[in-house]
């Protein structure tokens, strides 16, 4: 059954809007209802799995994050104040994403509550939810969306039941407006005066009915984020806005980390001279290198510069971007079908490192004193945190507490604790708490990156029609042992026929790729060298595999379609397989005029993507003509510019338009930046960018001028997940333009990677930049 | 350890640091007035950019030692006084009105840059043109690019 169509039935035998929850017992109206609950997944035992269609189509990613979540039976529980507020803690993590507003707006909806009285904080570590609280796969709403409804309506209900006994009326008369609750004569009961009188004594099983989609008048609207005035004012809290209040005592502290990608530190020459430095207060060596503890981050950064430290080298020592490279050819699978003359088109694909870094450096708050530690940290693995920072310290993980706060982006990084690791590592060392922050030039260079592969395509066309198509993925191993890797181990056994003897990567990459076109026999394989999680700090950034994958497929369509005599909109039509792909591309190439006559030098591009239950187009326009590529901006990289940009998404039922749209938007600005600017230099065994001014991330000297995102209404019930939705069709789709205005077809990524540096390499000793002091010459 | 005064917000303050410590841990370190943030501290993110005097600049970039009694900072926290009525700066609700933000952690710095450009461009007696959007060099890492562009329009209409 095609999962995009049509969901199971939930296996409980209840309707698919009938559902059990508990109200709790004790003082204060709790309701609770299992976080497993709905996550009703493509049947995974016992399916055979057909040579056609691939896997993804009948069982996916999401489908395996949440059949992961099914086991795990630990409740989630609302609370409905004195005030009749709502309060929830998601067991989810707050990065950018929307996942705070949009969970807010599906308790709203069902509890019949405004918006702003429904207040979503962040879980700390629950142990008990074993696998259920990771953020990743773009799975949040995937798989909560039932559970909190289910919560949520058995709220209504409690509250519904307490105020007819007090309204003497009977339940089926009353109406809810605005968290108040009404009579038929008009008498009526507050949320917070009926929340007194709902709890009872003991606690109980309830049966829900949730809201039918006509009724919804909150879930399907534009909704602005619910923590937008705190950004906008500066009262947002991340980690490191943590002050003396909050943990008192928890000073700035920063690593001196080595010249080599992960090398060691072996001993500090120079500690006492260090530790006497103004506003210093500790140094010790940790596994990753030297902590440096002092009054303010500014005197860290100095004192970071000071160490002189003797090191280890590192775990690749010596190599450059160029050895890789030809490690992973010599790692390619052999494709299967032999190259044939002229009914052969293909390709082969090089994607250098990037780095998975938010703006938020990587940070977090511990303190660890009498055998206990406490830690506070933007962290969408928080149990992985506690069992890593535990393993760290020698301690029980029932003596780690992990506060999970809201993070400043995170792209798959803060799936990894890292930061939480070693403040854990610090706070221990010095017998002091912590503020532990990485300084900006660790980031690229010692954090985690993307992983470098290679793509390489063969299609084949005989009569007028593509009979084969196959791919050969070979990648640097992508870190997935974040606790992904866990639910993986644990749940291997339940995966579909066939897809249990694989590795984590191997099982990630067949359950997220597909590529959606009728091309005869399809393959697409990955290859991992296995031993370079030793190597590399990868990690699952944002779409993974995806991004890469696509390009590669997608500049071959163009190719396919180019040497049919097609359109490349025409040729992917006739091509695709599902309905919903289909439909966003049309409606991709509606609005952004498709076809429209173009100076030379300039172009369209287009490219689709199939992933997170949803589909998505886009459609863009690119100026590479001389003028253009040489403007001059002050420091900028400038090259090609996308002046404009469409995006078609259908994400199934879109809680908040609002926030799919911005997910698009900076999808759209990830992908076009890993086409064509933004990269990782390895050179003789360390990365060379150590700031913004060096990786040529997107910038408003690069945004298009026009960007347009619609939502499609989407015939599925069931919403699907944005985060990394908008990222691969937008990469592939820059870089198909790129081609069909060069009338070249670029091949190694980003497009701008071997251009002449455009900066001059920051020191490797001491390992981070001074801090300017010229700040008052550029005041404008 | 010397003392510093200046004005913060509409307030004079003093802090006992040396006086080679950036303005922006003095701010955030020192005085816990965190809407400056950190993500580069060598000038070229622009994730702490404040004002100084009405002037866009950034913290991470300047001693606290180079500015006097004199020298008016403002951060994000301060940005509503400065402009007429008792709601946000009419710049802050023009990011309400886009839902610019996304994790926030820069957009701090946007508006602050966003206010100065505008002031800038006014002053030069001429409307903001795209090249003038082009050259705002603040880093968003979540890609409001777009967003963030046609905020400033609208700020720009209302301040």
């Amino acid at each position: 059954m095609p999962h995009d169509q049509t969901t199971d039935p939930p296996a409980t035998g209840l309707s698919r809007r009938s559902f059990v929850g508990y109200v709790m017992g004790g003082t204060g109206l709790v309701v609770a209802a299992d976080l497993a609950l709905g996550a009703a997944p493509a049947q995974a035992a016992g399916l055979p799995i057909p040579s056609v269609p691939q896997v993804p189509e009948l069982y996916d990613l999401n489908d395996f994050l949440t059949h992961c979540t099914m086991p795990t039976s630990g409740l989630i529980a609302i609370h409905v104040d004195e005030q009749g507020d709502a309060h929830f803690a998601l067991p989810r993590m707050e990065v950018g994403q929307g996942i705070t507003t949009s969970t807010a707006m599906i308790i709203a909806e069902e509890l019949d509550l405004p918006v702003e009285r429904v207040h979503v904080t962040l879980a700390p570590a629950r142990r008990e939810l074993l696998f259920n609280q990771l953020t990743g796969g773009s799975n949040t709403t995937i798989s909560t969306y039932t559970p909190i409804r289910v919560a949520a309506a058995v709220a209504r209900k409690a509250l519904l039941d307490a105020a007819a006994i007090q309204l003497g009326a009977l339940v089926t008369t009353l109406s809810v407006k605005g968290g108040v609750i009404f009579d038929l004569l008009g008498n009526s009961l507050s949320y917070g005066d009926a929340a007194a009188l709902a709890a009872p004594a003991q606690t109980k099983q309830v049966q829900v009915e949730l809201k039918a989609a006509a009724e919804r008048n909150v879930v399907g609207t534009p909704q602005r984020r619910v923590d937008a005035l705190d950004a906008v004012t500066g009262r947002k809290k991340f980690a490191m806005d943590l002050t003396e209040v909050d943990v008192p005592d928890a000073l700035p502290t920063m690593v001196c980390r080595a010249p080599d990608l992960n090398g060691r530190p072996v001993s500090v020459r120079n500690q006492a001279a260090v530790a006497a430095m103004p506003g210093v207060t500790h140094v010790a060596i940790i596994p990753t290198g030297v902590a440096v503890r002092a009054r303010t981050f500014g005197q860290c950064i100095d004192a970071v510069r000071a160490l002189d430290v003797e090191w280890k080298g590192g775990t690749v020592a010596g190599r450059s971007s160029a050895d890789i490279l030809e490690e992973l050819r010599s790692a390619q699978l052999p494709l299967a079908v032999p190259r044939l003359g002229a009914t052969t088109v293909e390709g082969d694909f090089v994607f250098h490192f990037r780095s998975g870094s938010a703006l938020e450096p990587n940070c977090a708050v511990a303190d660890v004193r009498d055998g206990t530690a406490t830690v506070w940290g933007g962290l969408k693995s928080p149990i992985d945190a506690q069992s890593k920072v535990a393993k760290a310290l020698g301690l029980p993980q029932a003596k780690v507490t992990v506060n999970v706060v809201q993070g400043g982006g995170s792209f798959g990084r803060k799936l990894f604790s890292d930061a939480a690791i070693e403040a854990a590592q610090a706070s221990q060392a010095f017998g002091a708490p912590v503020k532990l922050m990485w300084h900006r030039a660790d980031e690229p260079r010692q954090g985690r990156v993307h992983p470098m592969a290679t793509s390489r395509v063969r299609a084949t066309v005989l009569l007028g029609s593509v009979i084969s198509f196959e791919q050969r993925h070979t990648s640097v191993s992508t870190d997935f042992t974040h606790g992904l890797g866990e639910r993986l181990t644990a749940e291997v056994a339940a995966l579909p026929t066939g897809l249990g003897n694989l590795g984590f990567s191997e099982t990630v990459f067949l359950l997220s790729q597909e590529l959606p076109y009728n091309f005869g026999v399809v393959t697409q394989l990955l290859n991992e060298s296995d031993r370079d999680f030793d190597r590399f700090n990868t990690s699952s950034v944002r779409n993974i595999y995806s991004p890469d994958v696509r390009t590669a497929n997608e500049l071959i369509v163009d190719q396919l379609a180019a040497k049919l005599k097609l359109d490349p909109v025409a040729f992917r039509l006739k091509h695709l397989k599902s309905g919903i792909v289909k439909n966003v591309l049309r409606r991709a190439a509606e609005l952004g005029e498709w076809g429209r006559q173009m100076p030379a030098g300039t172009a369209q591009g287009i490219a689709i993507h199939k992933e997170y239950k949803g589909a998505t187009a886009v459609l863009v326009e690119i100026d590479c003509r001389r003028q253009t590529v040489d403007r001059r901006v002050r420091d900028a990289v400038t090259g090609p510019r996308v002046t404009k940009a469409t995006v078609v998404v259908d994400c199934g039922l879109a809680i908040n338009p609002l926030g799919v749209q911005a997910q698009m938007m900076g999808g759209f600005s990830d992908g076009m930046a890993q086409a064509l600017t933004y990269s990782n230099h390895l050179v003789d065994g360390h990365f060379l960018e150590a700031s913004w001014d060096n990786s040529a991330y997107t910038r408003q000297w690069n945004t298009p001028f026009e960007f347009r995102c619609e939502v499609v209404d989407s015939d599925r019930e069931e919403p699907g997940g944005i985060g990394e939705a908008g990222v691969a069709a937008s990469m592939a789709a820059v870089a198909c333009a790129y081609a069909r205005a060069t009338g070249s077809m670029p091949t190694e990524f980003p497009i701008n990677f071997h251009d002449p540096l455009h900066f001059e390499p920051k020191s490797f000793v001491p390992s981070v930049p001074a801090s300017p002091t010229n700040g008052l010459d550029f005041v404008s | 350890m010397p003392k510093h005064t200046f004005q913060l917000n509409g307030e004079t303050v003093t802090v006992d640091v040396e006086d080679d410590v950036r303005i922006l841990w003095v701010l955030r370190d020192v005085l816990g007035v965190t809407g400056p943030k950190y993500g580069c501290g060598i000038n070229v993110c622009k994730a702490c950019t404040s004002h100084i005097n009405g002037k866009a600049f950034n913290p991470c970039a300047v001693p606290v030692g180079a500015i006097g009694p004199g020298d008016e900072i403002t951060t994000i926290e301060g940005l509503a006084d400065t402009a007429p009525g008792d709601g946000l700066h009419p710049m802050q609700d023009a990011w309400l009105e886009h839902d610019v933000a996304q994790c926030g952690y820069c957009q701090p710095g946007q508006i602050m840059t966003a206010v100065a450009l505008v002031n800038r461009v006014r002053a030069e007696n001429r409307a903001i043109t795209e090249d003038d959007l082009d050259s705002i060099r603040n880093v968003c890492r979540c890609g409001t690019y777009s967003r963030i562009r046609e905020a400033i329009r609208t700020g720009a209409a209302r301040m």
